[in-house]
């Protein structure tokens, strides 16, 4: 991690931009006790609290650039993102975002994010509002690759389990596996910035991934 | 449209399944004239590659004429093309480097954990073959649906017979690879486990290379004959000791480099193998790995080891010692085919390489049960079937 990145995160922490949620910079960070390693924090094997937090990375064969403007503007993540229907910019400026979430039996779930920290090119972090069904906060932080491999996208999301008969509904199709879902939407992201599409093994249109989530919901 | 469809161990069938359409901008649809089976086959019809379903179309080694394609494709209607069984996006870091069967693009999201689980990182995608490698439906049918058609499949010439240039889609680039993995040196003495079509592209490939000896090994006597035509010298593992022929033959040297083209089913009574075919039978999934096993004993200290065979899991009783003490270099994977296909054409073409000798038998693709059970059971002389959808299928069962 650049020093500038690791300097940024702080910043955040000592603003207080992640209280009330998860201190995701400091998650992003390595370890910043001395007697750890240089490992990210989302991979350490204690748990997070209340939330559930799950972190990966990807590297893209893309320039920073390209892919920061391709997240910053969050409709663009429709097609990537797991059970996301559809994805909503309130104000570009602010990056108010409202997703709506597909829950299981035909509804759907409405979160609202706002963005809480961005640095062009860098990253950039989001958190639910208050009031929303779902406590939400991500991070994603752009970094250059070695050489001529691109960039290497660092993804850090973490969910509070929410209440109520819909929540909790939502948490099972929603929250059950963050990581694989992490994992699967980073992975999306990645075929569709290097090869303009997402890759599926389908024989028919019907048979698709995305198809069957349109069946399903 | 009709296809052979994998239902359980030794059990295909030729079925009516949906035609396949355009999904993905980059797609191609193939109108099949030419499909083979391969020995990576057999592994699926003796059911010891996890991760199939049944009713999956099996099938990597193909070409065919195009008929439709997506507005991304580069390919025209009417182009006759070869399609690599290994599925590439061209644009991903093991693409660039020209590492095409690990493409990080080509298996979808959602399959890709098995194989990272197994094997620390996910594999990528091939036709015809297990859901571990994205379950994309194969080339043993009369369509098929061609992703990133803008980058695997080569256009070849009219006066090209399909004979000539089908292997084209997996065994040519692969024993030609598996050579190149050799590193072969002038002087080299090179030995061959297996007289499969990949072991005898193999010695071809060796041979045009400048190895000074080929060393066939197999049991089949018409496989052998076959290796000894190419200009191979051969052992006949069930009335020779392999390793002390190979130590005589190269002047108590041992080999400079062996090549495994048997990969997980190796046949044989080595105790080892017995083990192992038990553990395979009572679903441990050990890999009989004994022609590999032999061949780390037999190669020179400092020799060269090039792994064409196909493994999926473990194995037991690995000479690791003999791996670490000789210093060996091991060299292995899956075919990079994207890499081989152009040059290998010139070859095919200006008449280096040869590969229509190794064709046996040709049948309809109604007739591919039939393929199947002979190439495996028939082995000595049914060395390659070549399925043609087009042709008139004439006896439905036998
Ligand atoms: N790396 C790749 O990309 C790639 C591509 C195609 C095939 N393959 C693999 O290559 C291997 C060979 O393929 P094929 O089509 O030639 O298969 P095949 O089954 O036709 O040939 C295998 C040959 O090995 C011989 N054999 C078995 N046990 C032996 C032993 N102990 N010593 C010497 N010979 C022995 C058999 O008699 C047979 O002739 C398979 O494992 C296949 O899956 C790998
Ligand atoms: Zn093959
Ligand atoms: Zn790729």
């Amino acid at each position: 991690m650049s020093n500038r990145t690791t300097q940024a995160a702080g910043v955040l922490v000592g603003l207080g931009l992640t209280a009330g949620g998860v201190a995701l910079a400091s998650l992003a960070r390595r370890h910043a006790n001395a007697s750890r390693d240089s490992a990210p924090g989302y991979t350490a094997r204690s748990g997070h609290g209340e939330f559930d937090v799950s972190g990966r990375t990807v590297t893209i064969r893309k320039p920073r650039t390209e892919l920061f403007d391709f997240w910053r503007d969050f409709t663009n993540l429709v097609p990537v993102m797991e059970n996301v229907e559809s994805i909503e910019m309130l104000d570009k400026t602010s990056g108010r975002a409202a997703w709506t979430i597909k829950a299981p039996l035909g509804r759907t779930v409405r979160v609202e994010t706002t963005i809480v920290s961005e640095e062009a090119n860098e990253l950039i972090a989001w958190r639910s509002v208050e009031g929303s069904e779902i406590e939400a906060e991500g991070r994603v932080m752009f970094k250059d690759a070695p050489g001529d491999r691109g960039t290497r996208v660092t993804l850090i999301v973490a969910y509070k389990p929410p209440a109520g008969a819909a929540g909790k509904a939502v948490a099972k199709l929603f929250l059950r596996e963050p990581e694989v879902q992490t994992r699967h939407d980073l992975k999306r992201l990645k075929m569709l910035m290097e090869t303009g599409e997402i890759a599926t093994s389908a024989m028919r249109k019907e048979n698709t991934r995305a198809a069957k989530q349109e069946n399903a919901a | 449209m009709k296809a052979l469809t994998w239902h359980g161990t030794k059990d295909v069938r030729v079925e009516n399944v949906d035609d396949p359409e355009i999904i993905n901008p980059r797609d191609a649809i193939i109108k099949v004239t030419s499909t083979a089976i391969c020995g990576s086959d057999l592994h699926l019809y003796d059911g010891v590659i996890p991760g199939m379903k049944p009713g999956d179309v099996l099938g990597h080694e193909f070409m065919g004429e195009v008929i439709e394609t997506g507005s991304g494709s580069t390919l025209k209607k009417g182009q006759r093309v070869v399609v690599p069984f290994t599925i590439s996006c061209g644009g991903c870091f093991h693409c660039h480097v020209e590492q095409y069967s690990a493409c990080e693009n080509s298996n979808p999201a959602e399959k890709q954990d098995m194989s990272a689980t197994l094997y620390g990182q996910p594999m990528s995608a091939l036709f015809g073959y297990s859901h571990l490698t994205g379950g994309y439906s194969g080339g043993q049918a009369e369509y098929v649906r061609v992703p990133f058609s803008d980058v695997g499949p080569i256009v070849v010439p009219d006066h090209l017979d399909d004979d000539k240039v089908l292997f084209l889609s997996d065994i040519l680039p692969t024993g030609w690879m598996a050579a190149e993995n050799a590193d072969i040196q002038p002087d080299d003495t090179v030995a061959v486990w297996g007289c499969g079509p990949v072991g005898l592209f193999a010695i071809q490939s060796a041979i045009v290379m400048g190895a000074a000896k080929v060393i066939a090994i197999d049991h089949y006597p018409h496989r052998l004959e076959l290796a000894k035509k190419l200009g191979a010298e051969v052992i006949d593992f069930r009335g020779t000791d392999v390793r002390e022929a190979l130590m005589e033959m190269s002047g108590g040297l041992g080999v400079d480099a062996v090549i495994d083209a048997v990969g997980m089913e190796a046949h044989g009574f080595a105790v080892d193998n017995m083990i192992d075919i038990v553990k395979q039978k009572v679903g441990v999934g050990a890999d009989r790995a004994s022609a590999l096993k032999q061949a780390l004993l037999a190669v020179r200290f400092g020799g060269k080891v090039s792994i064409p065979g196909v493994y999926g899991g473990m194995t037991d009783k690995f000479p690791l010692g003999a791996l670490m003490e000789k210093g060996l270099q091991i060299r292995s994977g899956q075919t990079h085919v994207q890499k081989y296909t152009k040059p290998l054409l010139e070859k095919i073409e200006d008449g280096t390489l040869d590969t229509t000798f190794l064709i046996s038998h040709r049948l309809p693709l109604g007739e591919a049960v039939k393929g199947y059970k002979n190439f495996k059971q028939e082995q000595d002389t049914w060395t390659k079937v070549v399925l043609k959808p087009g042709m008139e299928t004439i006896s439905e069962n036998a």
